[in-house]
């Protein structure tokens, strides 16, 4: 009854491919940037903002960047840290080293050098498949997690091996305070959101889609592996990039290479299995639910009123976690995003039974 | 199938609905001192961490029932889990520091520190790091709200080297002799190699660096080259389990223990206990006594663990790293007492006000027997400039049973030291776009 | 020269103990299709139980004999893990039967999370001792070629030792039992194999308890030499390389992976690992296993992958 597209035709090729071509949809997105963008830095708490929205807002983006690789392409990739982490270092490299660089300009530097190392640990997929090239580009995590110890020309000479960043500004905004940090980050998830829906509603996204379905018939057909396989992996190195930019400089301020080291690789992948493999939405939820379930779980004792020692209670947040994500894999597979898409299809129909 | 999804669902929306409703308790005004205690009691350093945590613990609870709090104002406390991850760790500050009552952090980990140093400086509450962090915020000056108190990592370099000179027979005998550095690979593991290298170049010796992977539990090859260059001395940089890892392994490879000297977060009883025999002749420093017979600790057991509420097992109090604990605390509920004599007795103290408790500490021997901490570390007084109050450590020797001192007090050379300092928080200002105090702000 | 030796039999010897638990990893994915990455945390588990075992059992039953400790201890612990298989094969391979790979593989990483909190809450968090009475002090042999000896660490021999035992014990179990015929049956087609009267879901429990088993002599190994402790699971993350260099269905696979990749490690963290300032054997045992592949993609000994159109 409300989410009938009765009446709404379409005159131009134009209006026929956009992304929503739905009217209740647009209304629904508009909605959601509007409370995005408006209402949630006016009602929000600082805590709210800084420990749950700015982390969502950058691991949906890395999640996004992940979900290029894994879900479109079928390329599994377990060093996503990795590529945070080059991210976050090149933009430092580049914000410490040249007086007056932008910072937007220095995070899509990063998510340069870190697309640069993408494609080089990329170049193994094309031999290796599967499971065997998910190890393989653990080789890619332990060695940045290694490179940003030892290396000490990447961290600007710091004898602890640790960077730290301060004064952010945009083109003379000042970065400072939760609701500046939130807006930055949304600003840049939802221009990488558009752009990553629109690749994947493109030429590039249907042979990304082509190779993780069947990638031996792909060839067959003409679709260079080559070309795809890179390309998927520079578009979501640099997306990964670009977040471990904003995570390093926006959330942290000040970090070590064991921010992004092997728990923040799982940490995505879980996002994106969770969320749903192939959906732009399914990274966004699947950030939602890993940002927000550890502080649930941190703070349901003390909801209760009952006094547990900390170690039990983050024992327990271990096992909850675990239990959870087993859950969800067996009951729905696909991810959130399955659910999210079901429920529109009920949507549509409704009230009627068909 | 339907129920399935249902419960899907439900279970999707409560996660989001928890986001909103974590939000910490709206400010109200602040009735008791309150110590947020980030903590670690799982993942590979909870070893060390634990003890650490329950001897922090433990003093409130003493100073409760005791005194009744710090001149009729009681403390409350929070324990948070960071399990030594610098993202946890500072989570864990953003929820606790808005609490009425916040008195002062202690990271318990260098990297959260490290993190932390700048956020505090905005959120007006003091960073004591008791023996560990930025080895140049020693310099008050530049570093207003960290406190490195009793030492950090160049101090203890510092005064392994000067040990071990004079085991020698004098630092210019260091000549040639070669000494290996086993560190963390982390912040906390390369914080020493500064002075270490100037030390070196002082009195040739070679300094051989030798990383451990975090969190160290595998070190053969680590200890397959201290064989292969046949260092004179071993300087043991490591925390939770890679301490008793490296012990096994330099046993393993035959490594002399009685050349090893460990800092003091490398010379604790969960380090050396499960090795017993083998670790024998291994050497650390050490910031304070241990043992049971301080009258703090009798006054702990009659009225914290005697009464059921001890945090730990009874075994545990007195033990070197529950007893570092106890310090920290104690310091931390000496600095709201010392800022309650400027600022007001029995009311609570910001964290601003505590900051120059912090700077103001004067603890002499006297106060200290008072406290019942006679003979269990050395007076110490902090200033403006200084924030670290004493120079001071010893090193105690393991006998396969139990820990015993070897050496006398050892201070470290401020002269060596004080030039480095300032030299690293004027490149700290410069980075950060700080200005050092001026005497009027000291006086503030 | 005889540094070099030492070397060698160090890395041969590690590459032993990494074998034993790429073993669980092979055996678990031959016989249900599952990369199982809980296999550290089941090592970790496993060594838990057996140490605590050991603590509690003469408190609890009254007896000082240290010898009967440990078997009670040991027999303790494979009952604990093979109730583990148990849970395991009921609870979530039994609903995730024909997902795919990575479906399954993040399953696994939810039984790791599950595992390690579960493991620490029963068992603690501190470093607990296992004492299987394995000497500790190294050996020097050769000592009339080489200045000093060459230095062979009497612990890791005998380790050496054990899994050799149990790769053997394995290899008969295998080839000559009618359940480890059907083992490979079931590794070798699970349709053909349930066609033909073989229960897969008792199969399963079967494999997982074995691998549980083998993950706890791999932990009593390990924690005999380092101590029991959390971290003890981070090290099958160094076994990961010797699964993919060997071939993710291979035995033999396995082992001479984790010789290569023992020995590998060693010599690079020694030999070229001080030119680019230490630390590097973690990533070096990856490149090479990475290098190996580009080579042969499944691995030295795995199958074949055969694409279909």
């Amino acid at each position: 009854m409300l989410y009938r597209e009765n009446g709404q035709f379409k005159s131009s090729y134009r209006s026929d491919q956009q992304i929503f071509p739905i009217l209740q949809d647009r209304i629904a997105i508009g909605l959601l940037l509007a409370v995005a963008f408006v209402a949630i830095p006016l009602l929000s708490s600082e805590y709210l903002m800084r420990a749950i929205f700015v982390p969502f807002l950058i691991l949906s983006l890395a999640a996004l960047g992940l979900n290029i690789l894994v879900g479109y392409c079928g390329q599994i990739s377990l060093g996503t840290g990795a590529f945070m982490a080059i991210g976050a270092y090149a933009a430092y490299n580049f914000q410490a080293r040249i007086p007056g660089m932008p910072l937007v300009f220095s995070l899509l530097l990063g998510g340069l050098c870190s697309t640069a190392v993408g494609v080089l640990f990329g170049i193994p997929s094309l031999r290796i498949k599967g499971l065997y090239l998910a190890v393989a580009t653990l080789a890619a995590q332990f060695f940045t997690d290694w490179a940003f110890l030892r290396i000490k020309w990447f961290t600007n000479d710091s004898s602890s091996g640790s960077v730290s960043v301060a004064g952010l500004n945009v083109f003379g905004i000042p970065i400072e305070s939760p609701v500046q940090k939130y807006l930055l980050c949304l600003g840049f998830l939802v221009v990488f959101a558009l752009l990553a829906k629109n690749l994947v509603r493109g030429a590039i996204g249907r042979e990304w889609m082509a190779i993780r379905d069947m990638d031996v018939a792909a060839a067959v057909i003409g679709i260079r592996p080559v070309y795809a396989k890179l390309t998927a992996f520079a578009v979501s190195s640099f997306i990964v990039g670009v977040a471990g930019g904003l995570w390093g400089f926006v959330h942290l301020g000040s970090w070590e290479p064991a921010a992004f080291n092997i728990d923040r690789s799982f940490q995505l992948l879980f996002m994106v299995i969770i969320g749903g493999l192939g959906s732009i939405m399914g990274s966004f939820f699947g950030a939602a639910f890993i940002v927000v379930l550890p502080i649930v779980l941190d703070g349901l004792p003390y909801w209760f009123g009952i006094p547990i020692d900390t170690a039990l209670a983050s024992h327990l947040t271990f096992m909850i976690f675990g239990a959870l994500i087993v859950f969800f894999l067996i009951v729905e597979p696909h991810g959130i995003a399955r659910l999210w898409s079901t429920a529109k299809e009920k949507l549509r129909l409704w009230p009627f039974p068909h | 199938m339907k129920f399935k999804s249902l419960a899907l669902a439900a279970t999707v929306t409560a996660v989001g609905l928890g986001a909103l409703a974590t939000a910490p308790a709206a400010f109200a005004q602040a009735k008791e001192q309150f110590f947020p205690l980030l903590a670690y009691r799982t993942g590979p350093y909870a070893p060390n961490g634990t003890p650490w945590a329950n001897g922090k613990q433990d003093y409130i609870k003493m100073i409760n029932a005791r005194d009744g709090g710090i001149n009729g104002v009681k403390i409350t406390f929070e324990e948070c889990e960071t399990g030594y991850a610098t993202d946890k760790g500072v989570e864990c500050y953003e929820r606790l520091k808005g609490r009425p009552g916040v008195t002062l952090i202690d990271p318990q980990a260098t990297g959260i520190t490290f993190a932390l140093t700048d956020k505090v400086a905005a959120d007006k509450i003091p960073l004591l790091t008791l023996g560990y962090g930025l080895s140049a915020s020693q310099d008050g000056n530049v570093f207003k709200w960290n406190f490195p108190l009793m030492g950090s990592y160049w101090t203890a370099a510092d005064m392994l080297i000067q040990h071990i000179g004079k085991k020698e027979g004098g630092l210019d005998k260091l000549k040639g002799k070669k000494i290996a550095l086993v560190y963390h690979d982390s912040p906390f593991g390369k914080e020493p190699m500064p002075l270490l290298d100037e030390r070196s170049k002082m009195h040739g010796f070679e300094l051989q660096k030798i990383p451990v992977t975090a969190p160290g539990v595998e070190q053969k090859s680590a200890w397959l080259q201290v064989r292969q260059s046949k260092p004179d001395y071993v300087l043991l940089w490591g925390w939770g389990v890679m301490n008793s890892t490296a012990l096994k392994e330099a046993q393993a490879t035959g490594y002399p223990r009685d050349k090893m000297y460990g800092v003091w977060w490398a010379g604790a009883e969960p380090d050396v206990k499960d090795v017993g025999e083998g670790a024998k002749g291994y050497n650390a420093l050490n910031l304070n006594t241990s043992g049971q017979s301080p009258k703090v600790i009798q006054d702990i057991l009659k009225l914290v663990h005697d009464k059921g509420q001890g945090t730990g097992p009874k075994e545990e109090v007195g033990t070197v790293l529950y007893t570092r604990g106890l310090i920290i605390q104690m310091l931390g509920v000496e600095a709201v007492r010392r800022a309650q004599e400027r600022y007001g007795k029995g009311k609570v103290m910001t964290g601003e006000q505590v900051r120059w408790g912090l700077e103001n500490l004067a603890l002499d021997q006297k106060k200290l027997d008072a406290l019942g901490f006679s003979g269990v570390m050395r007076p110490l007084s902090t200033s403006c400039q200084d924030h670290m109050g004493s120079t001071w450590a010893r090193v105690h020797t393991w006998d396969g049973a139990k820990w015993a001192f070897s050496s006398d007090w050892l201070q470290a050379d401020e002269q060596i030291i004080k030039p480095m300092v300032t030299a690293a928080a004027d490149k700290y200002a410069a980075e950060k776009k700080l200005t050092r105090r001026t005497p009027a702000d000291c006086q503030s | 020269m005889g540094f070099f030796l030492e070397t060698l039999f160090g890395g041969l010897m590690v590459g032993m103990l990494y074998s034993l638990i790429a073993l669980g990893f092979v055996l678990i994915y031959k016989a249900s299709g599952v990369f199982n990455f809980a296999q550290g945390a089941m090592v970790l588990f496993a060594a838990l139980a057996m140490a605590r075992f050991y603590e509690w059992f003469p408190k609890w039953f009254g007896f000082e004999n240290k010898i009967l400790a440990n078997v009670l201890a040991f027999a303790g612990a494979v009952l604990v893990m093979v109730v583990v298989a148990w849970l395991i094969e009921r609870l979530v391979l039994r609903k995730l039967v024909n997902q795919e790979h990575i479906t399954l593989l993040m399953a696994t990483l939810g039984i790791t999370y599950f595992l390690e909190g579960f493991g620490q809450t029963l068992f603690g968090s501190d470093i607990y001792k296992i004492d299987i009475g394995m000497p500790k002090d190294p050996i020097f042999v050769l000592e009339g070629m080489f200045q000093g000896g060459v230095l062979i660490n009497k612990e890791d021999l005998y380790a050496a030792a054990i899994a050799a035992v149990l790769v053997a014990l394995l290899a008969l179990f295998f080839q000559k039992t009618a359940t480890g015929r059907a083992l490979r049956a079931v590794a070798d087609d699970h349709q053909a194999a349930q066609s033909i009267g073989i229960p897969l879901g008792r199969i399963w429990i079967i494999v997982w308890s074995v691998a549980g088993f083998v993950a706890l002599v791999a932990g009593v190994i390990w924690g005999s030499k380092l101590g029991v402790q959390f971290s003890l699971s981070l090290v099958a993350l160094k076994a990961l390389p010797v699964v993919i260099l060997g071939g993710l269905t291979s035995v033999p696979g396995a082992i001479i992976g984790g010789l290569i990749i023992g020995v590998g490690e060693k010599l690079s963290e020694i030999y070229i690992g001080p030119m680019f300032g230490g630390g590097i054997e973690i990533w070096f045992a990856y490149v090479l296993a990475l290098v190996f592949l580009l080579f042969r993609p499944q691995g030295l000994f795995g199958e074949k992958i055969i694409d279909r159109v």
